[in-house]
């Protein structure tokens, strides 16, 4: 039995790994459609990732131990966060560990070293996105909690997984504060993951960019891993805000049917967020950096509100 | 009573009270005139839609027409004369974004806790649940005073004067499930007379300041000829 559970929550952590480029591929393929280009196939990430596993990995003189090892700090850091959210099943056991501030903190750790790495080398523009990334996640962070606590205060825990299960067992009731603390933590994961109104994915010529600014020195599997790692992270926040809100359909046995089920519900969802994300991107256009922290104030206060109008509104005096 | 036993119209307008406490915010940040008389709109069409969940469960049918008359008035109506006026001012583009944003937010919700704890003793007196709205209604007509005090322009000044109303209006439907027929004309019509009236000031302040930043009227003097 337990052999079997641990085996299940494996194959879903190697799950998130597969999926993760595919969820990149499918947003710039639905992306390319809008803009009425045809766009390269959804497998185009795993050929690019492919690819540059081939290659050499070329470093700078200046560069130190630390840059060589951020890529896999990084990777495994973004992965055992990626590996604690519920994907398909929700009775594993790395339930243990689904903790929100586990995932925050796994979060926190590999964006630590990846600022780290961008500065390590030393040229002007990795400098420049570590200092951006470090202002972004500084206003983030505090508006991702204040819309997990948002949850945790319905659910009277902060694990993901009894947040899910309480969010099932309720399924008729409308409440505010999951619709503040949701639109919260829709802003707070595109900013987190460096989608478009606050960082650009598509281009490295920009000045204004923050996530390709520190990883430009890399190459070959270390710019591989990085990208990679990327992915997951977003694909971790679709994953979060699919199963958490609307976690119709997440598998709570082990029968195969359940888990098949599963499977199909996620994916769709995951690719309905892409569709939505794609849409988003297309029709908004880049901020200044200066305006972002205007974008997570916005976040910020969404996620107070939720908190807010639970107490008010939803506990009764 | 927690929300699990409310049937689901009245989550429903618990949900749509909350969504009319975030437009009032909406309000408070926004730079843009025209944006923010958008979400002045919004408001109204919230605060009517409570309003017309009240009349569906409760026995007050003059809530109906009550309901339409705030949408007609708030969501349309005022909106609208406010939409001219900006464009007849050449305000339509104008922008003014607050000074300190955060300050201003964490000041805001400062009331919302406030208003909450205001209302605490009356609603553990009562056992009807929606009188929680009561708070959030106490905080948009805070919120609505806040708005006044830090906007300098007098256009959004009068944004956050009718969301006060707005609030008020909401304070009283889910209450006492609304005032008479004829205290509720009274008082649209009043709402209606002062937006003609406000109109009027507005032309006479930018004829006689040349702006509608009122606060250039602090530095008015009176010039006396000395003999």
């Amino acid at each position: 039995m337990t052999v079997a559970a641990w085996g299940l929550a494996l194959l879903q952590a190697l799950l998130y790994v597969a999926l993760a480029p595919l969820l990149a591929g499918w947003i710039r393929k639905v992306k390319a459609r809008l803009q009425n280009r045809r766009g390269a196939v959804i497998l185009q990430p795993y050929r690019d990732i492919y690819k540059l596993f081939g290659k050499e990995a070329r470093m700078a003189h200046t560069a130190s131990l630390l840059f060589r090892a951020a890529p896999y700090i990084v990777f495994t850091a973004t992965w055992l966060a990626a590996a604690a959210v519920p994907l398909v099943a929700t009775g594993l056991p790395t339930a243990a560990i689904a903790d929100v501030i586990v995932i925050a903190g796994l979060l926190a750790l590999a964006r630590f070293f990846l600022a780290l790495a961008g500065m390590d080398v030393g040229t002007a523009f990795g400098g420049m996105g570590a200092s951006r990334e470090m202002l972004v996640s500084a206003l983030a962070e505090p508006a991702m909690l204040m819309a997990v606590f948002t949850l945790a205060m319905t659910a009277h825990s902060t694990n993901l997984v009894s947040v899910v299960d309480h969010q099932l067992a309720s399924v008729d009731l409308l409440r505010p504060s999951y619709l503040f603390a949701l639109a919260g933590l829709v802003l707070v994961a595109i900013a987190e993951s460096g989608r478009i109104p606050v960082d650009n994915p598509a281009t490295h010529l920009e000045l204004t960019m923050i996530h390709e600014a520190m990883i430009l020195e890399y190459s070959g599997r270390h710019l591989a891993l990085m990208d990679w790692a990327a992915q997951l992270k977003l694909l971790l926040y679709g994953a979060l805000v699919a199963n958490v809100f609307f976690p119709w359909g997440i598998a709570r046995d082990a029968g195969i049917g359940s888990l098949g089920l599963g499977l199909a519900v996620v994916i769709a969802k995951l690719a309905l967020l892409g569709v939505a994300l794609a849409v988003s991107e297309t029709v908004l256009a880049k901020m200044r950096v200066f305006r972002v922290p205007a974008f997570l104030n916005l976040a910020l206060l969404l996620a107070l509100l939720g908190l807010l109008s639970h107490v008010i509104l939803e506990v009764g005096a | 009573m927690s929300l699990e036993h409310l049937p689901l119209l009245q989550q429903l307008m618990v949900v749509l009270a909350a969504m009319a406490l975030f437009t009032s915010f909406v309000l408070l940040e926004q730079a843009r005139l025209v944006a923010a008389i958008h979400a002045f709109a919004w408001q109204g069409v919230l605060v009517a839609m409570v309003t017309a969940i009240v009349a569906a469960s409760s026995a007050h049918a003059h809530l109906f027409f009550s309901a339409a008359l705030t949408l007609g008035l708030k969501g349309v109506l005022i909106p609208w004369m406010l939409h001219r006026l900006v464009r007849r001012l050449e305000l339509d583009r104008h922008s003014e974004p607050l000074r300190r944003p955060a300050l201003v937010t964490m000041a805001a919700l400062a009331l919302v806790i406030f208003s909450y704890w205001l209302v605490l003793p009356i609603v553990q007196q009562e056992l009807i649940f929606t009188r929680n709205i009561v708070a959030v209604s106490l905080a948009v007509v805070l919120v609505g005073l806040l708005m006044m005090v830090i906007r300098t322009q007098a256009v959004a000044q009068v944004l956050g004067f009718m969301s006060m109303e707005n609030g008020l209006f909401l304070a009283a439907v889910s209450a006492t499930g609304g005032m008479p027929l004829m205290v509720e004309l009274g008082v649209a019509f009043d709402v209606l007379v002062a937006m003609v009236l406000f109109g009027v000031f507005f032309f006479q302040i930018r004829a006689s300041i040349d702006s509608l930043d009122v606060d250039r009227m602090n530095r008015l003097t009176e010039r006396v000829d000395e003999p």
